[in-house]
C-alpha cells in the first residue's frame, strides 16, 4: 500500500519524478535536482514534508514522560513555542529516531519523528508512556511544507495574514507559533532561513499553489538530501540508527547530562560509553579532485577502519563531500583515504558541516 | 517514452552509437539513461589512443545519485574524446544524442555494428 501526501497531486502537475520512500510517493526531483539545490541556497525553495509524523503529547505527565523518553531535557524549554533537537534511544543506547519537540505549556508538546520509523516510534512512546497520565494524538490532518532559503521568509509572508505577520516577526531560530490555521516554524533541514509549515490537509493544496505564484520553486528529496548534507545535518538510517549510539553521530550536543538526578531511557548505556571513551565519531570528509563519495565506502586511518555514512557531490562547493563514521582519535585536518571504486583516494577530516547560509564553513 | 532516434545503433548497456563515417562512431549514452541516473556531476572518458574491446568498462558516469560504467559498445581505437564535458557534465542530461557524446572510436571491424540494437530492438529493451 503506497501512501500518497495531500499534495500527490500537485506534484506530478508540476512534472515531478516519483519515487517511493519508504512507502510515500513522494517527488525526487522536477527535472534537475542540482537546480532545485542551487535555487534553496540562492532564492527560495519549498519541499513537501507532509509525509512525516506530528505527534502531540499532551496531559498532567508529559513534561516528566518526555524528560525520561528523550536525551535532551525538555525542562530547558520555558518559552511557549520553542524548540528543541534531540534523539530517543532504546534501552542499549541506540538511536531509534531522532526528532524535534516544540513546547507549548508542561502539559503540552509537539513532536515531529521520521515517517520511516512512524510505527515503531509510536509503539516506543506508547508503551514508555505506561504509567504517565497522558495522552499521545498523532495528527495525520495535517501536510506540512518547508519553505528554505534567503529569500523564503519574505516570500511566505505575502501570503501571510497580517496578525501572522505580526507573530513571527523577528522569530528566533527554533521557534514555532500556531496562528490561524497555520502553524508556523523556524526550523529547517538544509542550513538555510526559512520556515517549516504545518497546514490543515484541506487548504494544503491552495497553499502550494500560492507558494509557487510568488515564485516559490518546488523541490524535490534529492535536492532535501543534498542540501541537508552539506549543511552537516543527520539523515535517521543512514548517519544513524539503533544500532549506533548518540556520541558516534554527532548527537553529543544533543544530550542533556545535568541534572544528573533525570533518569533518561539509555543513560546507563551511555555515562559508561563517554567513561570509556571508545566510541566512534561522526566527521566530514572533503574530496577536492573528481569523483563522489559514497554511503557504506571503507575510511581508512592510521587508527583503524571507518565508513561513510553519507555521501554525496556538493553541487554549492562543487566537489563531494560525505559524513563518516570513524576512530575518535581521528583528528580535523587529517588525510584519510577512501576505497573508491577499487582504488584508494585521498580526502581531508573536517568538522561535519560543511555550508551554512550559501557559505562554506570548512 | 524516452526519445530513441531511428539513425543510431544501440546497446542493451544504453550506449548509442552513431553511423560510421570513414570508419569512425561516435558513442554516447541515451536518453533514457541519462534519465535513470539524473545530474551528470562528473565524466570519466578513455584516452585519445587508447585501444578498447566490446563489453570492457571503458569511461564512467557520475551523477548525483551513482557511479555507472559505460562499457565500449564495439571494439576500435578512441580517436576523440569529447573534452566539453569536463566542465559541462550536465551535457549529458541536456543533449544525450548531441552535445552530451563521449567518445569517438576508428572500428577494428564495421561488422561489428551489425551486432547492435536498432531503435525499435532498444526500445523493447527497455520497457518493463
Amino acid at each position: 500500500m503506497t501512501n500518497k501526501t495531500v499534495l500527490h497531486a500537485k506534484h506530478l502537475a508540476s512534472g515531478a519524478k516519483m519515487v517511493d520512500f519508504y512507502g510515500w510517493e513522494m517527488p525526487i526531483n522536477y527535472g534537475s535536482q542540482i537546480e532545485e539545490h542551487n535555487v534553496v541556497r540562492q532564492n527560495a525553495g519549498m519541499f513537501d514534508v507532509s509525509h512525516m509524523t506530528i505527534v502531540d503529547i499532551q496531559g498532567i505527565d508529559a513534561k516528566d514522560f518526555l524528560r525520561y523518553l528523550v536525551i535532551n531535557d525538555v525542562a530547558k524549554l520555558t518559552v511557549a513555542g520553542k524548540a528543541l533537537y534531540t534523539g530517543m534511544l532504546n534501552e542499549e543506547g541506540g538511536v531509534i529516531d531522532d526528532l524535534i519537540i516544540y513546547f507549548f505549556s508542561d502539559t503540552n508538546y509537539r513532536l515531529v519523528v521520521n515517517s520511516a520509523t512512524r510505527e515503531k516510534d509510536l509503539a516506543w512512546m506508547n508503551k514508555q508512556a505506561s504509567g504517565f497520565d497522558l495522552t499521545i494524538i498523532e495528527r495525520p490532518e495535517f501536510g506540512m511544507i518547508a519553505v528554505q532559503g534567503p529569500q523564503a521568509k519574505a516570500k511566505v509572508a505575502e501570503l501571510l495574514t497580517p496578525e501572522q505577520i505580526v507573530a513571527v516577526e523577528g522569530m528566533k531560530p527554533f521557534f514555532g507559533v500556531q496562528v490561524g490555521d497555520l502553524f508556523i516554524a523556524t526550523t529547517g533541514y538544509t542550513g538555510e532561513d526559512g520556515y517549516e509549515i504545518i497546514v490543515p490537509d484541506n487548504t494544503a493544496e491552495d497553499f502550494w499553489q500560492k507558494l509557487l505564484d510568488v515564485g516559490v520553486a518546488p523541490c524535490g528529496l534529492g535536492a532535501r538530501d543534498t542540501l541537508r548534507l552539506e549543511a552537516g545535518m543527520n539523515l535517521y538510517g543512514l548517519d544513524m540508527d539503533e544500532t549506533v549510539s548518540p556520541l558516534a553521530a554527532n548527537m553529543a550536543w544533543t544530550i542533556s547530562w545535568e541534572p544528573t538526578a533525570r533518569n533518561f531511557i539509555g543513560r546507563d548505556v551511555l555515562t559508561t560509553q563517554k567513561a570509556a571513551g571508545t566510541q566512534p565519531k561522526l566527521v566530514g570528509l572533503v574530496l577536492t579532485e573528481k569523483g563522489v563519495l559514497r554511503s557504506h565506502q571503507v575510511v581508512i586511518t592510521e587508527f583503524g577502519q571507518g565508513e561513510i555514512t553519507s555521501g554525496s557531490f556538493s553541487p554549492t562547493l562543487g566537489h563531494s563531500v560525505a559524513l563518516a563514521r570513524v576512530p575518535r582519535s581521528v583528528k580535523v585536518g587529517d588525510i584519510v583515504e577512501v576505497e573508491m571504486r577499487k582504488k584508494l583516494v585521498k580526502v581531508t577530516v573536517t568538522k561535519p558541516s560543511f555550508v551554512r547560509n550559501g557559505k562554506k564553513v570548512f | 517514452m524516452s526519445n530513441i532516434p531511428t539513425e543510431l545503433k544501440y546497446a542493451t548497456s544504453h550506449e548509442w552509437v552513431s553511423v560510421a563515417k570513414d570508419g569512425i562512431v561516435t558513442v554516447g549514452i541515451t536518453e533514457h539513461a541519462q534519465d535513470l541516473l539524473g545530474d551528470m556531476v562528473f565524466v570519466e572518458l578513455p584516452d585519445v589512443d587508447d585501444s578498447i574491446s566490446t563489453g570492457d568498462d571503458v569511461a564512467v558516469a557520475e551523477s548525483v545519485k551513482a557511479a555507472s560504467d559505460i562499457y565500449a559498445p564495439v571494439s576500435g581505437t578512441v580517436v576523440e574524446i569529447n573534452e566539453a564535458l569536463e566542465d559541462a557534465p550536465e551535457l549529458v542530461n541536456s543533449d544525450a544524442f548531441g552535445e552530451g557524446w563521449l567518445f569517438k572510436v576508428k572500428l577494428d571491424d564495421a561488422s561489428e555494428l551489425e551486432n547492435l540494437l536498432d531503435a525499435d530492438g532498444y526500445a523493447s529493451s527497455i520497457e518493463d
